[in-house]
């Protein structure tokens, strides 16, 4: 099979051997036709959005504004923080230009001047990387003012990289937005979208780094090709990162729609041990668990997951095998998003530190059975009821693994104890029950 | 209403309006929906997710779908649900989660008894503690005298950095940390810069901001005593709440007008009231003695005696008036003294310049705008007065203003106005046009374009821009480039704009800018477009003098007039005339009567030198009208009883001419009997007797109660002087009581004296007194304006146009500075405001201070009306070359002309 | 003060936007690359070179994680304690780590060498667990050779 964002070239992160590749042409094809033939053929590809939402790219770039004196934005995420999702960092380190190739492309198509790569500031090294290989592509006059001679037609735009300085939020598109203003990075309600205005109040468009990685090829190879990859609702390549308990953990280039089974058994070469899976979070911490016995026949594509009772996300796959304490998983899954919580609309930020301070209670062994009923509750109220989407990737976990693992909870857990009787009392709206009542 | 639509809430249907969002829409139609982070001047967010309601999608949907009612702009046919079970589950878990951290202090929080949580955790149902862990705590932060800070008590609604930034301006103030650790502070302990910061403690629905001022002498809101009041710090004449107990002021809170200050006061309004309470109050009435040259205490009637004495044997009594005192005090000793008796205690000059402000509104084309007006204007003229510190509600008003065009913006987008967040976003750091022509920098230059200079360049470029309209306004020779330019600009912005307004004042103490500033309105009214002329003026009722029938004379008329004509006694009514002029030349003044009689209620400079001093009653012990800088008559009301001691100067001044012999005052019993014969004797003032209701005005037979239904401890409050309960006072002069006893419901407007209903115990209750939510309360808003334009009358034109300011060599031109917290005569002496007074300086412009080799907090002399003063210097940078800034009023500051010429001396 | 090198270096990163306040992330770092964390004056002094207030600046500076408001030791430790790595041994390494270096998290030897954080995700779960020291990223750990690798910071 035919490898899209990390075939197997060496050196290929190189500019040259990029170029001896076919590298740059693509985005000489794209300069040729109109921005809106470019964007066409990208619809026509069905090409997702890779950073979790699976929103067909296309159809983003369409929104843009046509008519507007302001000036227009690309922002490329590259922020990926979700625990288990670590593809992006490939694509830095492997094929930093397939990036650059597609930001220049990206940009003619929704005529954007400048782009803004955002990196999450704990990559170091993947930073300094991408930025290595966007200053050859300076020099060569790929990227910036010299673009018209390199590429011909007249579009020029500049790529700068912002770098981020730890907060998982601003992988949410407004939040990061905020942060390139130079803000705390809250998310910002919507509608209005970005693409009606977004950074500095002006139209942007905002994809993942896997996403905008595909368009050199798409353009190179043509709609129908990448369209006929994997499963056709969700088409192309994917990036898997596989994690956890398997034999052989790392980012595997696969065609949408293969088996989750044949992901961790044929590519990352099983479990340690021969153990039995007890759990998979097939897309990045905050997707539905899958049970050991939920796995076969489900396939990696955003569909399928979905039918199955979970989500694509980031595809990142975390495998955990039947010694794997669930309770303190998920404490700690909890514990990630408390942290990252930025504070902002209630439901979040105050039911995160709830949820996870009932799990640390669990998890030590002093949890009684109502605690489960607590967190299921908390957990609904987050669920689809905060600004972003950072509360449901909060609640999902804790909704599903208790859902899904009730049995390894409820043993967690000792019955409940009667709750003091005076604490009822004093409760305002009780005081009209008779005691006996509330002994019951 | 705009645009209506039909909305079932709850299986009603109701018209309502379109243009609003859906949380707005329900309490607009009394229905209880509880919310945290929305208000209604800065608009929704939807961070707190309080106010959630169901949705369906159309009578088939069961089910529906949980959204956020102030983040839902209405739609016709829309259906919601309030009762719904999920919803309110879902709002009962919102307050859970936002008291796990809360500390439950009520008892010992100052906010307990009138806090909005507490309102919304008991609507909620919300009662019984899931939460079992520790709680997180801060440290809190010293924020200056007025504000108190308690973070722990914080929900983090965002409703302080909101209004504290976007509304207010502010910078220095702002949300740090993440997750459940926000806090909400500056970035280090200091006072709070803004001077709008005291509305945090109305803004922030629970106690993590509250009123220093009250914590220092603390008494529960229900246990208060209240009166509607009118702020008397400045003359915008902002609607407040006044409260008592134990005959001590408490507190001064915003008392809800929508045409004047909304949900707003400044800090001088909101704090200032404690020189109510200073050991300088007068608190009963005085006698010189002779001998000692000390003062005596007397009784009221021995005073009367006293006073009859005194004025028995006099021949002729000069009266001086005040622009501080009620039109009724003024009115009675102008009927006292007689016309040609009576002077208005304020300089001519001032007089002069306040005269022609008034006639030209009266006579001019141009309507003077409401507060409420000024903050829907799109561009803005400022000519010559630096607002946040002489008129600071029309300041806050401006950085509303300058919103308005950008705001526009958003339509396109169909993202309705009350959105707040997005359309911030959009506009993002946009202003409208404002441009500020003044001598000094200002607080508001940051939203505008300024133009630094003299009062007669000011003038100079208003002319430039009236002429750019009208032809009828002269031309101005030998302009600079700059003045055309920016002339140039102000022109082509006021062309497009929607609703212009131009402000300007006597600050600068020059008919000139006042002159310039009206040739703008009328040339753009007579070339067909709008424009709306807003002046200030020094003091809480000097447009009500000015609207007055007397002479106009001034302080210095008085001086002049006694040379030529003695007379003997002198009755001064609520002024300190050192504050008017020069010293000596005052002293002069008093020396030459043989009995001056002073009715004030602080001690000053003249009281001292008074032969007799009779105890007024404060705003917050006396009952009278106020007519503000608009032109708007508004009533205020006593909040306590003060005993015999105290009394309205009308009422005092009543007792004086009874005891004179003068029988036919005698009919002159309550307010309104003053107020009547006023307003017939000054057609003028006419119908300002109908904008409260008459003292006899009952509901239900009641009277309204000025003290909430739960007020405690009637019976025990004086039980250290007698066991017997006293009788309540009663209140002749209004259809308020002093107790509890009284109408529950909702009175007029006008009579509000405080806000409360089921449910809602704090200031949010204001949401159940207006007709639509931030719109004009039930009844109408209170006051009557007494100016409006005359159209179809061609306006008369000022042809006089100023020679440009030359500075002179050697000799500096005194421009005033203006401090919001020290130049206002009365709340200097509230503690909190007298911190944060400056001591005296004088202000020399960094350009001549390096050619005079001055650095600053130096000590120069300073050489003025033959007298030489040393005071330290301050260096400004956007001071123009030769001017030179004497700040006003400050006390221990020797009081320098404004538009006199001085010398300097390096000390 | 700000050196001039760091007024430099922030003025260089003015030229990627449009505004001088959207750099405030980045003038943040530059000031932590030469002093390791960001004081109250500092906090001032880039508020000023950037055109806003100590306020909004702090207000940015506490969202980010990775912005020190305290002073840190000469070497940071970012120990990621996130689920993939706890999965594949993390608290062991910790375990090694306090026990080692006698601080926990938050903390700084009393040598001021060494600074001990968490991390949430370095974003290299298939070869967990991992730590961080200055921006070098260490991968497949195990306790027996976390003290080699601390060598290398002094």
């Amino acid at each position: 099979m035919e490898k899209i964002l990390l075939p197997d070239i060496k050196n290929l992160h190189q500019i040259d051997v990029y170029i001896q590749n076919g590298g740059y042409e693509a985005v000489k094809k794209a300069y040729k036709r109109t921005p809106d033939e470019v964007i066409d053929e990208v619809k026509r590809s069905g090409l997702r959005g890779r950073g979790g939402a699976a929103f067909l790219t296309g159809l983003k770039w369409s929104f843009m504004p046509k008519n507007t004196d302001k000036p227009k934005y690309l922002c490329v995420n590259g922020d990926e923080s979700e625990p288990g999702s670590f593809k992006d960092r490939q694509i830095f380190e492997f094929n930093p230009h397939a990036l650059i190739e597609g930001i220049t492309i990206a940009c003619y198509a929704i005529q954007a001047k400048a782009a803004y790569v955002y990196i999450r500031g704990e990559y170091h090294n993947w930073i300094q990387m991408l930025q290595k290989a966007l200053d050859d592509a300076y020099a060569r006059g790929f990227v910036g003012e010299k673009m018209p001679e390199t590429l011909g037609g007249s579009f020029s735009c500049n790529i700068y990289i912002h770098k981020g300085a730890g907060a998982y939020v601003c992988g949410e598109e407004s939040s990061l937005m905020n942060s390139i203003e130079g803000k705390r990075g809250y998310p910002r309600v919507k509608p209005p979208f970005p693409a009606q205005f977004g950074l500095w109040g002006c139209p942007t468009t905002i994809n993942n780094v896997e996403t905008i990685s595909n368009v050199p090829t798409i353009i190179n190879k043509g709609w129908e090709w990448f369209s006929k990859i994997g499963e056709p609702r969700h088409p192309g390549t994917l990036l898997f990162g596989v994690s956890g308990h398997v034999n052989k953990p790392g980012v595997y280039e696969l065609p949408s729609g293969v088996l989750l089974t044949d992901l961790i058994y044929k590519y990352a070469g099983g479990v340690p041990g021969n153990k039995k899976i007890k759990c998979v979070i097939p897309g990045g911490s905050s997707m539905p668990p899958l049970r050991g016995d939920q796995l076969e026949g489900v396939k990696m594509d955003a569909e399928s997951l979905k039918a199955a009772g979970s989500a694509i996300g980031t595809g990142g796959v975390m495998v955990m095998d039947e010694d794997t304490d669930l309770v303190r998983v998920l404490a700690r899954i909890a514990k990630f998003y408390k942290h990252e919580s930025c504070g902002q609309c209630t439901p979040c930020r105050e039911g995160t530190g709830w949820m996870l301070k009932t799990l640390n209670r669990i998890a030590r062994g002093e949890g009684t059975s109502s605690d489960l009923d607590l967190l299921t509750d908390v957990a609904k109220n987050i669920e689809g009821n905060t600004i972003c989407a950072l509360g449901d990737a909060a609640a999902w976990p804790v909704k599903f693994f208790i859902q899904r693992f009730r049995e390894e909870f409820e043993k967690a857990v000792k019955p409940e104890v009667s709750i003091p009787v005076a604490n009822k009392i004093h409760s305002m709206r009780n005081t009209a029950v008779p005691l006996a009542e509330i002994k019951k | 209403m705009a645009k209506t639509a039909k909305i079932t809430v709850d299986g009603k249907t109701y018209e309502v309006d379109a243009t609003k969002n859906l949380l707005e829409v329900c309490l607009s139609l009394k229905l209880d929906l509880p919310y945290f982070c929305w208000h209604p001047a800065m608009g929704s967010v939807g961070a707190c997710r309080q106010c959630a309601v169901k949705k369906f999608r159309d009578e088939n949907d069961k089910v529906g779908k949980l959204f956020m009612a102030c983040m839902e702009p209405i739609v016709d046919g829309m259906i919601i649900s309030i009762q719904d079970a999920e919803a309110k589950e879902f709002r009962k878990g919102v307050i859970e989660w936002l008291m796990t951290n809360h500390p439950h202090d009520c008892p010992v929080c100052d906010e307990g008894g009138e806090c909005h949580l507490q309102d919304m955790t008991v609507m909620t149902g919300h009662d019984y503690r899931r939460y079992r862990f520790k709680k997180r705590t801060y440290k809190n932060q010293y924020l200056g005298p007025f504000i108190n800070h308690e973070m722990n008590r914080c929900i983090q609604c965002y409703r302080c950095v909101r209004y504290y930034r976007d509304y207010a301006g502010g910078k220095d103030f702002d949300v740090f940390g993440v997750h459940n650790t926000v806090y909400f502070g500056r970035h280090e302990d200091g006072v709070l810069e803004n001077e709008f910061s005291g509305n945090l403690v109305e803004v922030c629905p629970t106690g993590v901001f509250t009123d220093k001022t009250l914590g220092k002498h603390y008494t529960r809101k229900w246990d208060q005593t209240y009166a509607p009041s009118i702020c008397v710090h400045c003359s915008v004449g902002c609607n407040t709440i006044a409260a008592e107990r134990y005959g001590l002021l408490r507190r001064v809170q915003s008392r809800y007008n929508g045409e004047v200050n909304g949900y707003f006061l400044c800090d001088r309004g909101r704090f200032g009231y404690e020189f109510v309470n200073s050991p300088k109050r007068i608190r009963k009435p005085l006698r010189k003695n002779k001998e000692t040259r000390q003062f005596e205490e007397l009784g009221s009637e021995d005073a009367l005696k006293y006073i009859r004495k005194l004025l028995s044997d006099s021949k002729r009594i000069i009266g001086i008036g005040s622009a501080r005192a009620s039109l009724e005090s003024n009115f009675t000793l102008l009927s006292f003294v007689e016309k040609q008796n009576f002077y208005w205690g304020e300089s001519d000059r001032n007089i002069q310049l306040i005269q022609k402000q008034y006639d030209i509104l009266r006579n001019g084309p141009a309507r003077t705008p409401s507060l409420r007006d000024i903050e829907k204007c799109d561009v803005v003229i400022v000519l010559g007065e630096d607002l946040t510190n002489t008129a600071p509600m029309i300041a806050l008003a401006l950085r509303q203003s300058v919103r308005q065009e950008p705001v526009q913006s958003a339509t396109p987008y169909r993202i309705p106005h009350w959105q707040d967040q997005a359309v911030r976003e959009l506009t993002q750091d946009e202003k409208g046009p404002i441009f500020i022509a003044t001598p000094l920098a200002t607080r508001l230059d940051e939203i505008s374009e300024t133009y630094r200079a003299a009062a007669d360049d000011i003038a100079r470029l208003g002319f430039m821009v009236a002429n750019s309209f009208s032809d009828r306004s002269p031309l101005v020779s030998g302009a600079t480039d700059e003045q055309k330019k920016l002339s140039g600009k102000i022109s082509e912005a006021l062309k497009k704009a929607k609703r212009p307004l131009i402000i300007a004042g006597p600050s600068l103490q020059s008919e000139a800018v006042i002159e310039a500033a009206a040739n703008i309105a009328n040339a753009m009214i007579t070339s067909g477009k709008t424009c709306e002329l807003c002046f200030t003026v020094p003091e809480v009722n000097s447009m009500g003098m000015a609207m007055m029938d007397i002479t106009h004379q001034g302080i210095e008329s008085a001086f002049e007039a006694l040379k030529n004509k003695p007379a003997d006694t002198l009755i001064i009514l609520e002024n300190d005339l050192y504050r008017r002029a020069e010293e000596q030349a005052v002293d002069s003044f008093l020396g030459k009567f043989k009995n001056v009689i002073v009715l004030d209620y602080l001690e000053n400079s003249t009281s001292l030198k008074a032969d007799a001093v009779l105890s007024s009653g404060s705003f917050a012990e006396s009952d009278g009208t106020f007519v503000n800088n608009e032109g708007r008559a508004q009533r205020f009301y006593q909040v306590y009883d003060a005993g015999e001691n105290i009394k309205e100067s009308w009422r005092w001044l009543r007792d004086i001419m009874l005891n004179s012999g003068l029988h036919e005052f005698g009919k002159w019993k309550i307010l309104s009997d003053f107020t009547n014969a006023l307003s017939k004797a000054m057609p003028v003032f006419d119908g300002i007797n109908n904008i409260t209701p008459p003292p006899g005005f009952r509901i239900a037979g009641e009277k309204i109660p000025r003290e909430p239904f739960r007020y405690s401890g009637r019976t025990a409050m004086f039980a250290n002087k007698s066991v017997h309960e006293p009788k309540p006072p009663e209140d002749i002069d209004s259809p308020l009581s002093f107790t509890m006893e009284g109408y529950r419901g909702k009175p007029p407007s006008s009579i509000i004296p405080f806000f409360w209903s089921p449910g809602w115990n704090s200031q949010q209750a204001i949401n159940k007194y207006q007709i639509e939510i931030g719109g004009a309360l039930h009844g109408g808003d209170p006051g009557k304006r007494l100016i409006e334009p005359k159209s179809g009358k061609t306006p008369a034109f000022f042809t006089k146009i100023p020679q440009a300011f030359s500075p002179r060599n050697g000799d500096w031109f005194v421009v005033p500075v203006y401090h919001i917290f020290g130049s206002e005569e009365l709340s200097v002496n509230a503690p909190g405001i007298n911190e944060l007074t400056p001591k005296p300086y004088v202000m020399i412009s960094s350009e001549d201070a390096g050619s005079l080799g001055l650095t600053s907090e130096k000590q120069i002399e300073l050489e003025a009306q033959g007298k030489t003063y040393s005071l330290p210097a301050k260096l400004n940078l956007g001071l123009p070359k030769g001017l030179i800034g004497i700040p006003k009023g400050l006390p221990g500051m020797p009081e320098i002309k404004t538009g006199s010429w001085v010398r300097l001396k390096m000390g | 003060m700000l050196t001039e090198e760091e007024k430099h270096e922030i003025e260089e990163e003015f030229k990627l936007y449009p505004y001088k306040s959207a750099a405030a992330i980045e003038a943040l770092k530059v000031v932590q690359k030469h002093r390791r964390w960001v004081s109250d004056e500092s906090i001032k002094d880039i508020a000023q070179l950037l055109g806003i207030t100590p306020d909004e600046l702090d207000s940015v500076a506490t969202f980010y994680n990775l912005i020190y408001r305290k002073p840190v030791g000469r070497n940071v430790i970012h120990i990621c304690n996130s689920v993939s790595c706890w999965v594949m041994g993390y608290e062991s390494v910790l375990k090694h780590l306090i026990d080692h270096l006698g601080i926990t998290y938050g903390q700084t030897s009393s040598d001021g060498r060494f600074t001990l954080l968490p991390v949430q995700c370095l974003g290299t779960c298939d070869h967990a667990p991992a730590l961080m020291i200055n921006g070098d990223l260490y991968r497949d750990l195990t306790p027996d050779i976390i003290n080699s690798i601390l060598e290398k910071y002094q």
